[in-house]
């Protein structure tokens, strides 16, 4: 067993035990703070890809602003004291819902198992030949080069998509607010 | 090399993924089902880098960068919705928003 082998179980372990912690836990803060330990786990396995890059914008964009976003609307609402009072879930709905779940890892599972035809890749050693003429590399400069020529036009939509949910965003709130006439 | 193959990756997104469905079944907090979502997409994300590693190709990590920059909008909008939701019925469980039941 290699040290990458070693980090690859840790890090496997924390991003999925903290998502079980986080489904599990009653009070939304802890919640949220199982959620950061499960998206630096995934960072950290982003890492061992050899994403770097991702794996940068994973701490920053999730672990950063969505997690803090989270918290602080947790604060606003102020949730935590009532909801760590009462069950998380119903029986009857928990029963449904790790039947459901079960259902479709075992579902998930199956498919790669099976899928793929004969090539049965998915066993295989991770790096394989080129096949593409844009092929992965650890450098951010490909990572910008692909945005900015085969991808131009998704980035400006996603970019036209960003400024739709800002003004969304500001108008939900504003129209809430009690003292509303126009 | 490294020893670890692909499908430990996969059967690895597969389970987060799993988990969070988990959670967006089960939880009635709808802060909680929100949180179960991020974590449905970060299970995506990982199968989409291994394939994109896999393939010594790179459109699948591109497609993770678009991934994550709908995923921020989607929660920014999402607890917007869910502040208004919330000063008008006082609540964040979804078992209170049952207006067309019965």
């Amino acid at each position: 067993m290699t040290s990458v082998d070693f980090l690859f179980w840790i890090f496997a372990i924390l991003s999925v035990g903290g998502g079980v912690c986080m489904v599990f836990s009653k009070h939304p803060v802890s919640a949220a703070m199982f959620m950061i330990v499960s998206l630096v786990g995934v960072a950290a396995l982003f890492v061992l890809l050899e994403a770097f890059f991702l794996a940068v914008l994973q701490v920053l964009v999730y672990a950063g602003a969505v997690m803090v976003l989270f918290l602080f609307i947790i604060m606003l609402l102020d949730v935590g004291p009532n909801a760590s009072k009462q069950k998380i879930t119903h029986l009857k709905t928990g029963m449904i819902g790790i039947t459901g779940s079960l259902l479709l890892i075992s579902t998930l599972i199956l498919i790669v198992e099976n899928g793929g035809g004969t090539s049965n890749f998915v066993h295989s050693e991770l790096p394989m030949q080129a096949t593409n003429s844009l092929e992965f590399s650890t450098n951010i400069s490909a990572f910008g080069y692909g945005l900015m020529t085969k991808y131009m036009l998704p980035i400006q939509i996603s970019g036209f998509m960003l400024l739709a949910s800002m003004i969304g965003v500001i108008i939900l709130s504003k129209r809430s607010s009690p003292h509303d006439d126009a | 090399m490294l020893t670890i193959t692909p499908y430990h990756f996969l059967i690895l997104s597969i389970l987060l993924v799993g988990v969070g469905f988990l959670g967006l079944l089960i939880r009635r907090n709808i802060l909680l089902m929100l949180m179960s979502l991020e974590l449905m997409l970060n299970g995506i994300n990982i199968a989409l880098i291994t394939f994109s590693r896999v393939g010594n190709n790179l459109d699948g990590s591109i497609f993770v960068f678009f991934i994550m920059t709908v995923a921020a909008a989607e929660v920014a909008v999402g607890l917007a919705l869910l502040v208004a939701l919330f000063k008008k019925r006082r609540s964040v469980l979804s078992d209170d928003m049952a207006l067309l039941k019965n």
